[in-house]
C-alpha cells in the first residue's frame, strides 16, 4: 500500500486552509432568552463545532428561537473515501442524438412520460419534455428523432403502461416530486408492477426512467428501474442516456 | 374596498385597452353559451349541497354523490336533480333528503321527472330547500363585513402565506402563527390529488400529500381558528384555499357556507394543468362563480402557472390574455371588479439582463390594465435553487417589484421553495422579508414613474400588442381551438379529452335549477 498523499485530507473553508469554519442555521423549541442561547451553543458543541458562537438568536413565536452559528469543525474528509455516483454515457448533442436515433432504429425514438399516482407536479416532468425545456437547454420535444408523449399529471401507473404499449415507446418516463410518506417511492414501484404485468413478451421492454429531487441513483435497482435521474437533470443528459442504453441493450441483444 | 385612479404611466393606448376586452368578451361569448346550456355532475351535487345534504357512506363518498348518480341512472340529469328529487320527496314520505340518498343509494327509489302541478309543486320544495343555503351564504357574507369593520381590515398589499401540512389540526397553530407574524390571509393549500377526485372528501382529515384534504369540516375548523387569531390581533384574516378541480362548484359552495374570503378560481387552470375535460371546466367554473359573487369571495386566478411551464418573457403576453378572458368570465357570473384577484409571478429568468426592469414593465401593465383588481403577485419559484441565500435576496426584489407596482396580494416567498417543505425559521424569515420591503418602501409607488419612452414602458406596450395578437386569433379560431393547440402553457388539451368530460350534460327544453334561479333573480 502506498502512502497516501495529505492533499487528500480536507477540512471546511472558512478563510483560511485548515481552520474549518462552518456555518448552520437552526431553531430551538425554547422561548428566546439566555437560556435558550446557552442551549443553542450546547447544541453546536454537541454537533462537534469548538468552539461555537451564536451570532444571532431571534424568537420566532412565544415559543421557538432561531440562531445562526458559526463555528469551527474538526471534521476531516479522506477524498478517497468519497464516492461518486459517475455518468455511465457521453454527453451528445442534438445533433449526434438525432444521428444516432437513426442509424440505430431507422425510426423515431418514442418516448412516453407522465407523473403518477397522487402527483399532480409536472414542473420536472415538463422541464425534461416541453419544448422550452430547462436550464436553457431545449426539451425532448425539441429533438427531432424523439416523439415525445407526454400524458401529464396523474396518470393512473397502469393506463400509462397500457398508453406505452399503444404507442410502441422505447422509454417510459416518471416524474415524481411529491416525497410525503414517500410517496414518489410507492408510485414507482406501482409503474414497474404495471410494466412487468402487462407489457407483452414479445416485444423489448421499455427503458424505465425516473426522475425528480428526492430520489437517490443508487435506488434504482431496488425501485424495478433503469435510470433514476435526480436534481438538476437537463433534458440532453435524458436523451444522451436514452440512446446509450438502447445502444447497450441492442448489442447485448 | 380602494378605487383610487391608477394613473396612466406606461401611456398605454386606451383604445388598444379596449380592443383587447372587446375581443376577449368575443373569445368567451360561444363558451359562455355552452356554460349557459349545460350542466355537470358537480353542478347538481352544488345543488344538493345548498339544501343541506352532507355526510359520506360507509366507504366515503357523499351522498351527493350517490343521490346524483341515482337520479342521472333512472332519468338522466338533463332536466336536472332538483324536479325528480324533490318530486320524489314529496311523493315518497322520506323524512328528509339524507333519508332519501341512503335509500336511493340502496336501489330503493326509482325516480321520474315531473310534470304539470307536480312539477310546479317540486320546483317550489327545491327552491325553499336551496333558498336556506344560499340564505347561509348572505349572512356568512354580512357577518364577514360587521368583522371588517369591527377589527379593521388590513392594509394593501395583503401578506399572503401558506400553509400546507396534510393534518388539519397541524395547520391551525401554523396558521395562528403565522398571522401572528403578520399575514393576512391564509391559503390552506390542498392535497395534490384532490382537484382529480370527483367527489368533495368529508369530515375533518388528518393525513394529506403535500397538502390537507378541503372538505366542509376543514374549513370550519380554520375559519373558527382564524376568527380567535383576529380578535387577538385586532384585524381580519382571511381564509383562502382552492376551487380548481372536477368538483370548483362543490367547494365554491362549502366555502360560501363556512365564510371562506378568497379561492383559487380559474378559468384555465384545472384544463392546462390538471387534464380536466375543458367544457366540464367552463361549466363548473361558471357556477361556482355566480356562488363566489353571491358569497363576496374574492377569486384568485391561476396565470402564474403559465411562466413556470413557459418562458417568462416569451409568454408574458399569454398572462394578459388569459387575465382579460379570466375578467371577461368573471364578470359574466357575476363577480365585481373588486372580486377578481387576478394572478401573475415573478418569474424571469434572474441571469436575464434587465430582468427586474422586465418585471418592472409587466407588473406595472398589469395593474394599469385591471386598476380596481386585488391583483395576486407570486414570488419567483421556477428559478429559485438550492442557494437558498440567492434565493432570499430574489424574494426580496420580488417584495421590491410588488411594492412599487402597486400589488394588492403578495404571496411570501420562500428560500427554500421546491427544496423543503418550508422551516418555522424560513417562513419567519420570509416575513421579515416582506416586512422590511414593505415599510422601508412604503409609497415608493408614488415614486415610481416610468420613462414614457424607457425601457419599462416600451416593454409594456410591446406585451399589450401582443396580447391584442393574439386574442385576434383566440376569437377567430375560438377558444376551444386555441387551448387545444398550446396557446397556455405550452399544454395541449383537446376540447373532448381530458377528464370529468363524461359528468357533461345538455340541458334539456325543461332544465330547471333552483340556484341558478335564485343567483341569476338577483344578480
Amino acid at each position: 500500500m502506498t502512502p497516501r498523499s495529505t492533499m487528500n485530507l480536507v477540512r471546511a473553508y472558512g478563510d483560511t486552509t485548515g481552520d474549518g469554519m462552518v456555518q448552520l442555521s437552526f431553531t430551538l423549541p425554547v422561548p428566546a432568552g439566555p437560556r435558550a442561547e446557552a442551549a443553542a451553543a450546547l447544541f453546536a458543541a454537541k454537533m462537534g463545532l469548538d468552539p461555537a458562537m451564536v451570532v444571532h438568536a431571534k424568537a420566532v413565536g412565544p415559543d421557538f428561537t432561531f440562531f445562526v452559528v458559526y463555528g469551527r469543525s474538526g471534521v476531516v474528509v479522506d477524498l478517497d473515501e468519497v464516492e461518486v455516483h459517475e455518468r455511465e454515457f457521453p454527453l451528445l448533442t442534438a445533433k449526434e442524438i438525432s444521428l444516432e436515433v437513426r442509424s440505430m432504429l431507422g425510426r423515431r425514438l418514442v418516448v412516453v412520460g407522465a407523473t403518477v399516482g397522487t402527483d399532480a407536479h409536472t414542473v420536472g416532468l415538463d422541464a425534461i419534455l416541453n419544448v422550452k425545456g430547462f436550464a436553457g437547454e431545449k426539451g425532448l420535444e425539441y429533438y427531432r428523432e424523439l416523439r415525445v408523449v407526454n400524458l401529464g399529471a396523474q396518470v393512473d401507473p397502469a393506463a400509462l403502461v397500457a398508453r406505452a404499449v399503444a404507442e410502441e415507446a422505447d422509454a417510459l418516463l416518471v416524474s415524481q416530486v411529491v416525497t410525503q410518506r414517500d410517496a414518489h417511492l410507492h408510485h414507482v414501484r406501482l409503474v414497474a408492477d404495471a410494466l412487468a404485468a402487462d407489457w407483452p413478451a414479445s416485444k423489448p421492454r421499455p427503458l424505465f426512467v425516473v426522475g425528480g429531487p428526492r430520489f437517490e441513483p443508487k435506488m434504482a435497482a431496488d425501485l424495478g428501474v433503469d435510470r433514476i435521474f435526480a436534481k438538476g437533470t437537463t433534458p440532453r443528459e435524458v436523451a444522451s442516456y436514452l440512446v446509450h442504453a438502447l445502444a447497450v441493450r441492442r448489442a447485448a441483444a | 374596498m380602494t378605487t383610487a385612479p391608477r394613473r396612466n404611466l406606461l401611456r398605454l393606448d386606451q383604445r388598444t385597452v379596449r380592443r383587447a376586452r372587446a375581443l376577449a368578451e368575443r373569445a368567451a361569448a360561444p363558451v359562455i353559451e355552452l356554460a349557459r346550456s349545460h350542466t355537470t355532475t358537480s353542478v347538481e351535487r352544488a345543488v344538493l349541497r345548498l339544501a343541506g345534504l352532507t355526510g359520506a357512506d360507509a366507504e366515503g363518498i357523499p351522498w351527493v354523490n350517490r343521490l346524483v348518480d341515482a337520479v342521472a341512472a333512472d332519468v338522466g340529469l338533463e332536466d336536472g336533480v332538483a324536479l325528480p328529487v324533490w318530486h320524489e320527496l314529496r311523493r315518497g314520505g322520506h323524512t328528509d333528503l339524507a333519508a332519501l340518498a341512503q335509500k336511493a343509494a340502496a336501489g330503493g327509489v326509482t325516480f321520474a321527472v315531473p310534470e304539470g302541478s307536480a312539477r310546479r309543486s317540486a320546483a317550489a320544495a327545491a327552491k325553499r330547500a336551496v333558498g336556506t343555503g344560499i340564505a347561509m351564504i348572505d349572512r356568512n357574507r354580512k357577518t364577514r363585513d360587521r368583522l371588517l369593520r369591527k377589527l379593521g381590515d388590513p392594509p394593501k398589499p395583503w401578506i399572503y402565506l401558506i400553509v400546507a401540512t396534510g393534518d388539519i389540526h397541524e395547520d391551525i397553530p401554523q396558521a395562528q402563527a403565522a398571522a401572528r407574524e403578520g399575514a393576512d390571509v391564509i391559503a390552506v393549500i390542498r392535497s395534490t390529488g384532490q382537484s382529480l377526485l370527483d367527489y368533495v372528501p368529508e369530515g375533518a382529515t388528518r393525513e394529506g400529500f403535500a397538502g390537507t384534504y378541503a372538505t366542509q369540516e376543514n374549513f370550519r375548523l380554520m375559519r373558527a381558528a382564524l376568527d380567535d387569531v383576529s380578535a387577538e390581533l385586532g384585524r381580519y384574516v382571511r381564509l383562502t384555499n382552492y376551487a380548481s378541480g372536477l368538483c370548483m362548484p362543490e367547494i365554491a359552495t362549502l366555502a360560501g357556507l363556512e365564510r371562506l374570503d378568497m379561492m383559487l378560481n380559474d378559468c384555465m387552470y384545472g384544463i392546462i394543468f390538471r387534464d380536466i375535460n375543458p367544457r366540464r371546466t367552463f361549466i363548473d367554473q361558471r357556477f361556482s362563480r355566480q356562488i363566489h359573487a353571491r358569497a363576496g369571495i374574492v377569486i384568485n386566478t391561476g396565470e402564474d402557472n403559465y411562466l413556470t411551464t413557459a418562458d417568462a418573457v416569451d409568454a408574458a403576453h399569454t398572462v394578459i390574455v388569459s387575465q382579460l378572458l379570466n375578467e371577461r368570465f368573471g364578470l359574466e357570473a357575476g363577480l365585481a371588479d373588486w372580486q377578481l384577484g387576478l394572478g401573475h409571478a415573478f418569474e424571469i429568468n434572474p441571469a436575464l439582463p434587465e430582468q427586474f426592469r422586465l418585471e418592472l414593465a409587466h407588473a406595472q401593465l398589469v395593474r394599469e390594465l385591471f386598476p380596481n383588481a386585488p391583483l395576486k403577485y407570486m414570488p419567483p419559484t421556477k428559478h429559485m435553487t438550492g442557494n437558498v441565500f440567492f434565493g432570499y435576496l430574489l424574494d426580496a426584489f420580488f417584495n421590491l417589484a410588488g411594492v412599487m407596482t402597486d400589488q394588492s396580494i403578495l404571496l411570501v416567498g420562500m428560500m427554500t421553495e421546491g427544496i423543503v417543505t418550508p422551516f418555522l425559521s424560513d417562513r419567519d424569515l420570509a416575513l421579515e422579508n416582506v416586512r422590511y420591503v414593505r415599510d422601508a418602501c412604503a409609497g415608493l409607488a408614488e415614486d415610481f414613474r416610468p420613462a414614457p419612452d424607457g425601457f419599462v414602458a416600451t416593454r409594456a406596450r410591446q406585451v399589450l400588442a401582443e396580447s391584442v395578437e393574439l386574442l385576434e386569433r383566440v376569437a377567430d379560431d375560438g377558444l376551444f381551438t386555441a387551448i387545444a393547440d398550446g396557446t397556455f402553457g405550452v399544454t395541449k388539451r383537446p376540447a373532448d379529452g381530458g377528464r370529468g368530460a363524461d359528468g357533461v350534460v345538455a340541458h334539456a327544453d325543461g332544465y330547471f335549477n333552483p340556484a341558478t334561479e335564485l343567483l341569476e333573480a338577483t344578480a
